[in-house]
């Protein structure tokens, strides 16, 4: 995936003293997902035809096709489902986390 | 060495700023601006000051200006007044939530409409909760000697939040009074230069201004809640500290003037203080049993104070430059609540909007209004003082 992670190895603060002023060390900044999230696609990349629907009517993005299959930025995906709606081939399932 | 000039209350905030040592300080000229930016100019050209004096194009950019050089771990100043400040809103929480240590005087005048440039504290009182330290003023010197301390306190590493200074617009800022210049010298062992880790810096790299979600918002909140919960001791104790070393100190949070044993006691904020010690003498004189209450800070606001004071008058007059419509002078309001369940009786006198006098019959009137109120008078709440025709009661 040719898109910036989330930082896996960043430790937030875990008491009052390790609260940075302001918030000033990178990593505190966002959510990933900004904690929206409730269901996932999964993507059933057998029955795919790749025709790039999910792709374009992703309102965040976050379906990446830098490599051969589909790939979902977790960080970013909020879960909302028009991947799935809009999939001819009903090929993506939304599921509960 | 010290020396005594004869200054308005902008010019004696200017000397207060230069004394100060800022690096920078950021100005849009125009109206609603006063003399005190004027004056900074002219320290600047006569190379009285060696700070970066920029002029931008309006009070939104003043303060963002200030911010990217506090950002820098400059010390910056900036100053504005009514409407200015109201542009300036969305800067004033950038600034407290980033806690950039910017010390700012606001003049304080009238907001439109109607269009009017005289004084009273509508302006600032909008701005109570934007994070910012808001102290008031009596006088010129107050507020020379408040810009210094404030600078103390804005940058104390505990504290690390912005400050208003409010001095009254035209009862003070436009009006001359002796004043005591401080030696440099001694500001400057009062006052050391700025140090923060709280800047950008190429050897230490991090985020400033950053975006915070909900998983961290609300502690991030609790430590700037936090840090005005220090200011409140360190006003006190910089307060007095500026005492030892220049001889005069202010009280910290709030100063109380013939209260001991008073039965009626009027409460206010800014310059109508003046006049109302000397009705206080007069009273005082002619065996009434009054005093006063200066409120110096807003915010931190005294509540631990107020909270001690239940009980121990038998009524207490509120005098706000301000309405806050729909309700009652802001600061009323805040007493009211610290002082809840208290026997005491309040009234609020509205007063001095818009740059009309509060005059010492005015203020000898509430004085007796509140001995009458004591003694049983039914009264409305929240009156208007000083008003041409009957309204309410």
């Amino acid at each position: 995936m040719l898109k910036p992670k989330w930082n896996k190895e960043y430790k937030p603060p875990a008491s009052w003293e390790e609260m940075p002023f302001t918030g000033n060390v990178a990593g505190l900044l966002p959510t990933p997902n900004s904690g929206f999230r409730t269901l996932t696609p999964h993507f059933n990349l057998e029955s795919c035809i790749k025709c790039m629907l999910c792709w374009v009517y992703c309102p965040e993005g976050c379906i990446d096709k830098s490599n051969e299959t589909f790939e979902l930025d977790r960080d970013y995906c909020k879960g909302c489902g028009i991947c799935a709606h809009e999939c001819p081939k009903k090929c993506i399932e939304m599921v509960r986390e | 060495m010290s020396k005594k000039a004869f200054l308005s209350a902008n010019e004696a905030t200017a000397y207060g700023v230069l004394l100060s040592r800022p690096h920078v300080v950021a100005a849009y000229p125009i109206t609603p601006q006063t003399t005190l930016v004027e004056k900074l100019a002219d320290f600047e050209a006569s190379g009285e000051a060696d700070f970066k004096y920029m002029m931008v194009e309006s009070e939104h950019s003043a303060l963002a200006a200030a911010q990217g050089a506090s950002l820098m771990g400059a010390r910056t100043f900036t100053a504005s007044s009514s409407q200015g400040l109201l542009y300036m809103c969305e800067m004033l929480s950038y600034v407290s939530g980033a806690r950039n240590p910017i010390v700012m005087a606001d003049v304080n005048r009238s907001t439109s409409i109607p269009w009017n440039i005289y004084g009273d504290q509508r302006d600032a009182l909008a701005m109570r909760d934007s994070g910012w330290i808001m102290i008031f003023v009596e006088s010129g010197q107050e507020a020379l000697d408040m810009i210094i301390q404030s600078y103390k306190l804005a940058e104390d590493p505990e504290v690390m939040t912005p400050v208003m200074v409010n001095l009254d617009g035209f009862t003070l800022s436009h009006t001359y009074d002796l004043v005591e210049i401080p030696d440099q010298g001694l500001v400057d062992k009062f006052l050391p230069p700025f140090k923060t880790i709280n800047k950008f810096d190429m050897e230490n790299p991090q985020t400033l201004c950053q975006t915070v979600g909900p998983d961290f918002h609300t502690e991030v909140r609790v430590t700037q809640q936090a840090a005005f919960e220090v200011a409140k001791r360190k006003i006190v104790e910089i307060d007095s500290e500026y005492g030892k070393m220049f001889g005069r100190s202010y009280g910290g949070l709030v100063e109380e003037y013939r209260t001991e044993d008073a039965d009626y006691v009027l409460v206010a904020m800014g310059s109508v203080v003046g006049t109302m010690r000397m009705c206080v003498d007069m009273l005082r004189e002619k065996g009434e049993k009054v005093g006063m209450i200066k409120v110096r800070s807003l915010r931190p606001f005294p509540k631990e104070y107020f909270v001690s004071l239940r009980n121990r008058f038998k009524s207490m007059g509120v005098i706000s430059r301000d309405i806050s419509f729909g309700y009652e002078g802001t600061l009323f309001t805040e007493i009211k609540a610290a002082m809840l369940c208290s026997s005491t009786k309040y009234v609020n006198y509205i007063a001095g909007i818009g740059g009309r006098d509060i005059h010492k019959n005015m203020i000898n009137g509430f004085f007796e209004e509140l001995k009458e109120i004591a003694n049983g008078k039914e009264t409305a709440e929240v009156k208007f003082a000083g008003l041409r025709w009957e309204y309410g009661n």
